[in-house]
């Protein structure tokens, strides 16, 4: 089962047969085929933890394939690191970008180089580089204070400077602004028709549709399906991937009533190094409603989720839960008040990798639902929370006493988001609710942060996915270089204007000058 | 080619079983050690391991292994939940000598007063003095940001110019005709701390150790301090957003830690050394690291690994006058320990696996 439809007048570039990846307990790839032509845009589709990484990662010479053959241009093609897939061609930008923040643009790309040239010819290069494709760069500046656009361009002139046959791209939108977006397209356009082609990661399904020429889909490991993106709806496209059909979240919008949550002229420094420092921060949330927070990352959220969740302390009246100033009290003192928080990164700051589900629900739950006498903890009645949040949200476990870190992404996930969501708190404030979470998990996830809203609750959701914030948002703001727009109601935002919103695309619509 | 990889959860039998690995692996290559230079090691290893619970002069050296291990077992005890947190201090043993003197000259201030009060207050005042001499390295970490493992370590040497001056100058024994050394507390009955039952070797720091190790064990596994400091330990950005202050925690753990190795030798310095001297110590504080990692940082493990440690001492005292093994290599013996713990540590969380990826299995049909 390998080819696809499409494509086939063009020459074949790259062919992958029957390609297998075994790891312990889990089968990544079984028997992957397809092909690749000549200066095809080729989307890899499917849901976190289909096996799109692991696949790409082989062909990158990153990982080797337990079995199955891969030809590029017709002759045997088995890289045994990713110095001799890059000699024949094939780059790649990863979603997580290695660059050192303290380096210029120029020396760090020198240092992805085997045999970098002078640094002035270099420079000369990299302008000459990034002009043809229309990617403003100035080789001079310091990386640590590109935004993640500017910094994905470091990735993909490091690439183009290659000249590769080949680009491989890893979820390349989820740092750009909509309008950064649609330069890079035109940057993979312009690429494809010279010939470069172009193996697309993603799980946007409209970015799909609007960029490739040929789509394969992978689900746990295997290629279930390959279509033509333009062909087919986001919603079909979606199910194959899923493999079940999918229902959208129910809205239930009660009455908005008096502030749950009212943040005023919030000004802090970053303790994060590179961070991004809150700059007069100011909102407010009533009960029942939902504030989505957008931008790109890296603009703040992470600062203001520890400002929320009182692990960054401030003045008693910036940050008020019904009413009562709380800014100087610890993450304790604000769940006593009435305000729980979820971070983002769930390995480490949300939850201890190494502990059991069991003290896991423990260490933000035990205050509020009361799992401790005098100091005290009550194992059994933690375990019952455990096993409650385990049954509500569908954890998949064999039982809450493993260790939090042998969960995947979305099952702990689900977890967390169980955790704070059944406390009963008044106030709720998460960052990233449903990112590398599953289409299907990640529906379940904003169905059980709407409901605590009707119940209520003033929720504030800090997300990156601007389709998320708009399904289960009623108001809407942006995070941009540390500081929060006027948040305005959701209903009847266009594209255009929460681009705006977000920075535009810094600059660069002048740059380009393609016809 | 062999490979670690890592494992879902930590192996519960490998968390049991890495001491024993790692006490077997070092009686292997300690044979090795004695066999390269001239002994028997079979002998060797008799002598140490056999020899003081079943031998000849057991009833004697029996008694020996609570002395040992009683001190080893307090201090032990105190490290390890400081190494639980992330917190490392490493400087016990300075810790144990100021808490011996601040007790001891509470007890010599009350000299030759009879009253049943005076050796509670001494222990009291030992586990003060303990407490202080922690608390330096923990305010200067907290309010500096310097490293706790050196200033604790460097204070040990402090510690000991302390000794030397309390030993020849402010505790010197006034009716000792200038000899170096205070007044010895078997001749000063409310302040000694006699043997509880003959031969047992079993005195008051015996009873304490026992007891902190219940009541640690209870701390860890039941009350919200001993999660916190598992979490602060293991992942400490959670433990903030858990609500943990960083700070209070390095203040509790090396004041308890302190305290207890101050404890530790205030209960030696009235027992089995019985008076200060320059050199009264003898490294309890240091040996404590290897008993604290041996017992798995837990301590009812800590209980059996000072029993087992207590062992080595006194075998290994035994193989140097018996056998004429030089002291150090009895030091390399009591460190392989350590070294081949650490070793087989890491089977707790990876396994072994042979082969780079075999491909056969499922290619081939």
């Amino acid at each position: 089962m390998t080819g696809t439809g499409s494509g086939t007048e063009r020459r074949e570039l790259l062919r992958i047969d029957g390609v297998t990846k075994a790891y312990p307990g889990v089968v990544a790839n079984a028997d992957v085929g397809f092909s690749v032509g000549e200066g095809e845009v080729h989307a890899l589709l499917g849901e976190n933890g289909a096996g799109k990484s692991t696949l790409v990662k082989m062909i990158y010479g990153l990982v080797k394939p337990d079995s199955g053959t891969m030809h590029l241009r017709g002759a045997p093609y088995a890289p045994g690191k990713p110095a001799e897939a890059r000699r024949l061609g094939v780059a790649m930008v990863f979603q997580h970008f290695s660059l050192f923040e303290a380096l210029t643009v120029a020396e760090n790309v020198a240092l992805g180089m085997e045999t970098p040239p002078p640094m002035r010819e270099l420079a000369t290069r990299i302008r000459a580089v990034s002009e043809e494709y229309g990617l403003p760069l100035d080789p001079a500046r310091l990386v640590g204070d590109l935004s993640a656009g500017e910094r994905q361009r470091v990735e993909i002139i490091r690439c183009l400077l290659q000249d590769p046959k080949l680009l491989i791209m890893d979820e390349p939108t989820s740092v750009l602004t909509p309008q950064e977006v649609e330069i890079l397209f035109r940057t993979l356009r312009q690429l494809s028709a010279e010939g470069t082609a172009i193996l697309y990661i993603s799980h946007k399904l409209e970015e799909i549709r609007a960029l490739c020429d040929a789509a394969t889909i992978l689900r746990r490991g295997r290629v279930v399906a390959t279509c033509t993106p333009r062909e087919k709806t986001a919603r079909e496209m979606a199910e194959l991937m899923v493999g079940a059909s999918l229902t959208p979240p129910e809205r239930k919008p009660g009455p908005k009533g008096e502030v749950g949550l009212g943040v005023s002229d919030l000004s802090l420094a970053s303790p994060i190094p590179f961070g991004t420092s809150l700059k007069g921060v100011s909102f407010t949330v009533a009960k029942g409603e939902v504030l989505g927070i957008a931008g790109v990352a890296g603009n703040g959220q992470d600062e203001l989720l520890l400002a929320l969740s009182g692990e960054l302390p401030s003045d008693p009246d910036k940050v008020r839960v019904n009413s009562r100033p709380v800014g100087d009290l610890g993450p304790v003192g604000r769940r006593k008040a009435g305000l729980v928080a979820a971070p983002e990164d769930r390995y480490g700051h949300a939850a201890a990798p190494d502990m059991s589900l069991v003290e896991n629900a423990f260490l933000t739950a035990g205050l509020r639902r009361e799992l401790m006498h005098n100091g005290f903890i009550d194992w059994a009645k933690t375990r019952d929370f455990a096993e409650e949040i385990i049954r509500d949200y569908d954890v998949r476990t064999p039982g809450p006493d493993v260790a939090a870190r042998a969960l995947s992404g979305g099952n702990l996930q689900k977890f967390l988001m169980g955790r704070e969501l059944m406390q009963g708190a008044g106030v709720i404030v998460i960052n990233q609710p449903t990112w590398g979470v599953d289409a299907a998990a990640a529906a379940a996830i904003r169905q059980k942060i709407l409901d605590q809203a009707a119940q209520g609750a003033a929720v504030v959701v800090i997300s990156q996915d601007l389709d998320e914030l708009l399904e289960v948002s009623d108001s809407f703001a942006v995070l941009n270089e540390g500081r929060l727009t006027k948040p305005r109601p959701t209903a009847g935002l266009t594209m255009d204007e929460i681009g705006l919103m977000m920075g535009g695309a810094h600059g660069m619509e002048v740059a380009h000058h393609v016809e | 080619m062999i490979r670690l990889e890592k494992r879902p959860t930590p192996s519960r039998f490998w968390l049991y079983a890495t001491p024993i690995a790692a006490v077997l692996l070092t009686m292997v290559a300690g044979g090795l050690l004695f066999a390269a230079m001239g002994k028997n090691p079979f002998a060797v290893i008799k002598t140490i391991f056999w020899d003081p619970v079943f031998g000849e002069f057991a009833f004697y050296l029996r008694g020996q292994l609570l002395i040992k291990a009683g001190p080893l077992i307090l201090i032990a005890i105190g490290l390890a939940l400081g190494f639980r947190a992330g917190i490392w201090n490493i400087g016990a043993e300075g810790q144990y000598i100021i808490g011996a003197i601040v007790g001891a000259g509470v007890g010599l201030a009350f000299y030759p007063t009879e009253n049943r009060l005076i050796f509670p207050a001494m222990i009291l005042a030992g586990a003060f003095g303990g407490w202080l001499w922690g608390m330096i390295p923990a305010i200067l970490k907290t309010y500096f940001n310097t490293s706790e493992i050196l200033v604790s370590l460097m204070l040990v040497y402090v510690a000991e110019t302390i000794l030397a001056k309390a030993a020849t100058g402010f505790l010197r024994n006034p009716d000792g005709a200038g000899f170096p050394g205070s007044r010895n507390f078997r001749n000063f009955e409310a302040a000694s701390n006699p043997e509880l039952i003959a031969g047992s070797g079993l005195h008051w720091g015996g009873v304490a150790a026992l007891g902190v190790a219940v009541l640690a064990y209870i701390l860890l596994t039941r009350h919200l301090l001993g999660f916190q400091i598992k979490l602060a330990g293991q992942a400490p950005r959670a433990a903030r957003f858990h609500g943990v202050s960083p700070v209070r925690l390095v203040l509790l753990c090396m004041g308890i830690s302190g305290a207890l190795a101050g404890m530790a030798g205030l209960f030696e310095v009235t027992g089995p050394a019985g008076q200060i001297t320059i050199d009264f110590n003898t490294g309890y504080g240091f040996t404590a690291i290897i008993v604290a990692f041996l017992g798995r940082l837990n301590p009812l493990g800590i209980v059996l690994a000072g029993l087992l440690m207590a062992l080595t001492y006194v075998g290994g005292e035994m193989a140097s006058t018996n056998l004429g093994l030089p002291a150090a290599a009895i030091q390399v013996f009591q460190g392989m320990l350590l070294f081949f713990l650490l070793a087989v540590d890491v089977l707790t969380n990876y396994r072994f696996r042979l082969g780079a990826g075999a491909p056969a299995k499922q290619g081939a049909k």
